[in-house]
Parts: C-alpha cells; structure tokens; sequence
C-alpha cells in the first residue's frame, strides 16, 4: 500500500515547532473539530473505533482505557508519558523535539473527550530542550486561544503543565511516573488500583504515551475508518495505524521510520538499508531491551501487536535492535543485564537481587568462569523474577536471558565449554 | 541509581542558599504548575532549579532544606527523593557535564567503548570525576540516552552531540578548552530516517 506519513509529516523540512508552520500543515483543525462541533463521548468513540492501540510498549487500546475512568465527581487528570528512556528507542523524542504542536493539540483533545481538570507531561530529565520545547508550544498554543481558559469560546478550559524528571528508567512505569510527579520517590505502586481508578493525587488519571496522543488529532480530522485502513497486513484488523519504528544496531541505515504497522520484520530491515554487505542475520528484539529476542526463523513474522506476540516476543516500543553474526548475544546480556540491576528501584527482593545476580552471572560467564549451574540461575530467572514483583521491570530484566538460552543456547555453550578446557576435569 | 562524583572541584558553599529570594516570581510559578494543596509536586522542579542557581551546580543540604520549608516537608523526606534520581548530583560538578551513552547500542554496537576510553584518555579523568580546572565532568551512564540511531551519542549539559567520534571529540574539547563552547558541536534537530545531523542545512527560508 502507499504510505504517506503522518506523525512524522514536514519533520526536517519544516519548522513544525512554529505554530504558524504547524497550523498552516492543517494543524489544530482536529481540536478545533473535536470541541466545536463533537460531544466529549463521541470523541472517545472514535478513538475506540479507530482501535488506537497504546503505543508506550502495552498496546492496550487508548479509547477503552479513557472508558475506565468512573465517573464519580472527582478530579480527573491526564499525564502524558514523555520519560522515553527504553534501551533501543528514540521515537518519542524526535515526535516532542520536531513536533510538539501535534503533541499538546492531541493532548487538549483528549481532555475534552474525559472531562480532564488539568494535564501533565512527564518527560525526562535528560531531554531538558524538549522540555522547554513543549513549554514554548503550550505558551503558543495558549496566546491562540488553543489552552488555558475557555478554549475557542467553548467554555473549556485546560491547563498543561510540563514536568521534568531526573534520570530514573523506572519512572517511564505508568504508577512510578504518578509518584514521581507528586513528588515522590519513583517507586512503582501497587496495582490494583489502577490509575485510572486511583491515580494522580488519588483522583481517576489517563497515561498516555506520547506517540498516542499524537495520533489523536489525526484520527478526529480524518476519522476513525482512515486510522484502521493504515496498515501493512489488512489480515489482522487488530493493530492498525501509522508507528513509529527505531531501527538500530547492525543495519546500513539505522534511524527513526515511520511505517504502517504489520510489515515483515524482514521489510523493516530492507527500510533500514538492510544488513552490511557479507553479513548475515542472527537476531533482533523488536521492541526495546525488554523484548525477548527473535531468530532468523521469524524474519517473516509481522510487525504487529499479535505477531510479535505469537513468535514469542513483544512489539513493545516497536525499537527494533539487529543483530547481524559479528555480534556476541552474551555480551548483549551483560549490558541489559548491568542497565536492569543500574535501573531496578529495589523494592522487591526478587528484582533487586534477580538483576543483581544476572549480572553477576553474565560477567562470570563472560570472564570464562561460567560453569553449567550459571545456566541453571539464568534459566531459573523466568520463574524467580518475572510475574513476582510490583512492577515489570523484574520480568523485563529475565525476557532476553530467557530467550537466549531458549533460541540461542549454543551462545552460551561456547562460554561454558571453553572454561572445561581451560580446567580439564 | 545515582553517581557518585569522587574528584570534586573546591566550591564555597553559601548557606542559607540565596535562590528562594532571588527567583521567587519563578518559585511561585512553579508551585503555581500544580493543584492547591500539592506543593510536593513541586520538589523535582525546585530541586532542578537549586541546582541551576548553585555555584557548582549541585544541591547542597542547605537547598534541600529551603525546598522543604517551601513544600511543607522535612529535609530528611526532600533527601530521600533527591536520592532517588541520577541527575541531581550531591557534589560541585564541572562546567560542562558531559554525559556518554555506556548502554548496548552506543558502547558495543557503534564504536563506544573506544570512544570512553578515547575521551577518558583525552581528558585525564574516569567516568564519575571532574577535571583539576572545574571544566568537565564526565559521566557514563547506563541509561541509554534514547539516541539510539546516532550513536555513539554523548550530551553536554543535557544538549545532544550525535554520531561522536574520535576527532569529533578532540575538535568539540578543544572548543569546550577554547571557551568557544559547545554550540558548533550540538544536535539541531532529531530528523527521521537516519538522516546525519552534520550534513542537515537547516530549514529552507
């Protein structure tokens, strides 16, 4: 099918954090259709219908989640998660650095359609100038009547205040971000309740992901049926919609691409300019360091939420790492290995000393003094740490070391095997 | 989850800090950013900014204990979520803090690991110490810096320098040394499909 972008449109040709520019390329007609001519309802039933799958990593569908919120006179907020900081994905940042009119229209949007008192995006530490990026397009936006108090003379009104963090992985977990935002430390909650129960200062809250509020405007300007249609594999009318996919590692053009969604990971990485010349592919995660890894043997295997996850794998940030034959998968489990035990806020036993103790156990594997228990403690990690903990970093932590010694045990062997010729028994 | 900086500069530490006075429109902006009654919202926010006002840029116990005087918390509590979070360093930091990505696709897949060892070397300091003279502090960090595609990437001061190499490196030191700063050196804009900062014009007119 053709594929024109649309997240992406105008990006490096046009100054889109311009508001003038960003208007002129049809940019807050969506808003300006969503709150002058729609009920608040039929804003979420399009984006139901539209089936805008949650593009943070979950997947779970955008307009069902905004359904969660009870309606019981609370406070109502909505955060936007812009702590981009999975190993292997930059997506975010170049929506919010390159694009950020799309970001706070989508945003304005989406709290007329829940009711929403106030709004928040919580970014990274790191991105300071995107931070002061989205400030600057909030301000604009707000001397065009587009926030602030009763916006195009509807009578509603919407604050959106940008809230930076301070170099924490974990604060990208949805109920990790509330705390952190109320000024806590960024240890993840314990759910339930969710936070669309109990959310931000205990009111109902929305977490969207950056890449999904930017779909928003587009959906509302060209309707929900246009949204659906986007997609590379129309047999799976399950995921749908333009995504952005970072492909990095062993490819000739490694770079952001956006793509419909449900083309073959092996087209994904023709789009990057394909392997370098003589080599060849051993695997890739597609979608993020906390993806388990995928073989040769799935090279066909569609980029979608339900292909993904049929190979046994996740489509997660959709950060597709390539890995060609030069690289050692051992070398790469010391460093997410090493990035989980940095990373893991140390709450629960089985993630704090589970990331500890794959690090331990890879560096020993890799200085040649692994033996066959070391193995052993790698595969006992699939049921010791995943499923065990608050949150999901300990089952992050245990997915790659799981598959490769599921997909890739002759990785490990090598390691194993030499150290029984160095100590002849 | 933070690092610890073990070569420090020599910095007099004022106390009481003088930024609660001098930027008091701006504190009040800020706690003003959240609902009545959440001024806790407002700790990252004022820790960020002690940070930015203090010669050597660091949060000294002095500003922890304005920001909880402000936010109706203890010192002790404002300590606890300071601690949380890599970027608020407890110490005087250099001039410019520059960060390398030391995470899987900068270090091992593009050239990295040479790359730390190429600037520790140029510099004179291991990841976590600052320079005699107070111009650099070099981190490297773990957490990947979400530049994935533009690796080996580095930041100065939170400002993105993408696709560094040795010679990048010497030319953007040089810079840093020369007191010309790192601007020439820094990311314009994230472009799409792998495009290379260096070679991007700009916007036409």
């Amino acid at each position: 099918m053709q594929f024109e972008p649309v997240l992406t449109k105008g990006i490096g040709e046009v100054d889109l954090t311009n508001i003038d520019v960003y208007e002129a390329q049809g940019g807050y007609q969506g808003l300006r259709k969503a709150l002058t001519s729609m009920e608040p309802l039929a804003v979420v039933d399009e984006v139901k219908k539209a089936n805008l799958r949650g593009r943070g990593g979950a997947g779970f569908p955008a307009g069902v989640k905004w359904g969660f919120l009870p309606n019981d006179g609370r406070a109502r907020y909505l955060t936007v998660n812009a702590d981009e900081s999975e190993p292997g994905t930059c997506n975010n940042r170049t929506l919010i650095f390159a694009n950020p009119h799309q970001i706070v229209e989508g945003i304005i949007i989406a709290a007329f359609a829940n009711r929403i008192a106030q709004s928040f995006i919580y970014i990274r530490g790191e991105m300071k100038r995107g931070a002061g990026l989205l400030e600057k397009a909030v301000a604009d936006a707000k001397a065009r009547g587009y926030v602030g108090k009763n916006i195009l003379g509807t009578g509603f009104d919407q604050e959106i205040t940008v809230h930076r963090g301070a170099g924490a992985y974990i604060c990208g977990e949805e109920s990790a971000l509330l705390n952190s935002l109320e000024g806590r430390r960024g240890e993840p909650r314990v759910k339930p309740p969710f936070p669309a129960v109990v959310g931000l200062y205990g009111c109902p809250t929305i977490i969207n992901n950056i890449e999904t509020i930017s779909c928003i405007p587009h959906i509302i300007n060209n309707g929900w049926e246009w949204f659906t249609k986007i997609s590379a594999n129309p047999e799976n009318p399950k995921s749908c919609g333009p995504k952005l996919f970072t492909i990095s590692g062993c490819v000739q053009k490694p770079g952001n691409y956006e793509l419909p969604i449900g083309m073959s990971l092996r087209e994904v990485i023709e789009v990057a300019g394909g392997l370098k010349p003589g080599r060849t592919f051993k695997a890739a995660q597609p979608g993020g360091s906390s993806s388990p890894l995928l073989g040769p043997q799935h090279l066909d295997v569609r980029m979608d939420f339900e292909g993904v996850a049929a190979a046994g794998s996740m489509l997660g940030t959709a950060a597709v790492m390539v890995y060609d034959d030069t690289v050692d998968l051992v070398e790469v489990a010391l460093y997410w290995a090493k990035f989980y035990s940095a990373e893991s806020c140390g709450q629960c036993t089985p993630c704090r000393e589970g990331t500890f103790w794959l690090e331990r156990t890879f560096d020993r594997i890799l200085q040649g003094g692994g033996t066959a228990k070391d193995v052993k403690i790698i595969g006992d990690m699939r049921t010791q740490m995943a499923g065990t903990t608050i949150c999901v970093l300990s089952d992050a932590a245990a997915f790659y070391p799981t598959s490769l010694l599921k997909l890739f045990p002759e990785e490990l062997d090598r390691y194993i095997k030499k150290l029984k010729e160095v100590r002849p028994a | 989850m933070s690092h610890e900086i073990t070569k420090t500069i020599a910095i007099r530490e004022i106390e009481p800090p003088t930024w609660p006075e001098r930027c008091k429109d701006e504190v009040a902006a800020i706690l003003a950013r959240y609902p009545e009654e959440r001024e806790m919202s407002a700790i990252l926010p004022l820790l960020h900014l002690s940070m930015r006002e203090r010669d050597g840029h660091y949060v000294a116990v002095s500003d922890m204990a304005a920001i909880a005087e402000i936010c109706g918390v203890s010192t002790a509590y404002v300590d606890s979520v300071c601690s949380f979070y890599a970027m608020f360093h407890r110490h005087p930091v250099g001039k410019y803090v520059i960060t390398i990505c030391g995470n899987m696709g900068c270090h091992l897949l593009q050239g990295g690991k040479a790359l730390v060892e190429h600037i520790q070397q140029t510099l004179g300091i291991a990841g976590g110490e600052t320079t005699p003279d107070g111009l650099v502090t070099l981190e490297i960090t773990g957490e990947c810096l979400a530049a994935c595609d533009l690796g080996p990437v580095i930041q100065v001061n939170t400002e993105y320098v993408a696709k560094v190499n040795a010679a990048k490196w010497d030319a953007l030191l040089d810079a840093l040394k020369s007191g010309k700063g790192p601007e020439g050196y820094l990311e314009k804009l994230p472009l799409m499909g792998g495009a290379c900062q260096d070679d991007w014009k700009g916007f036409p007119e």
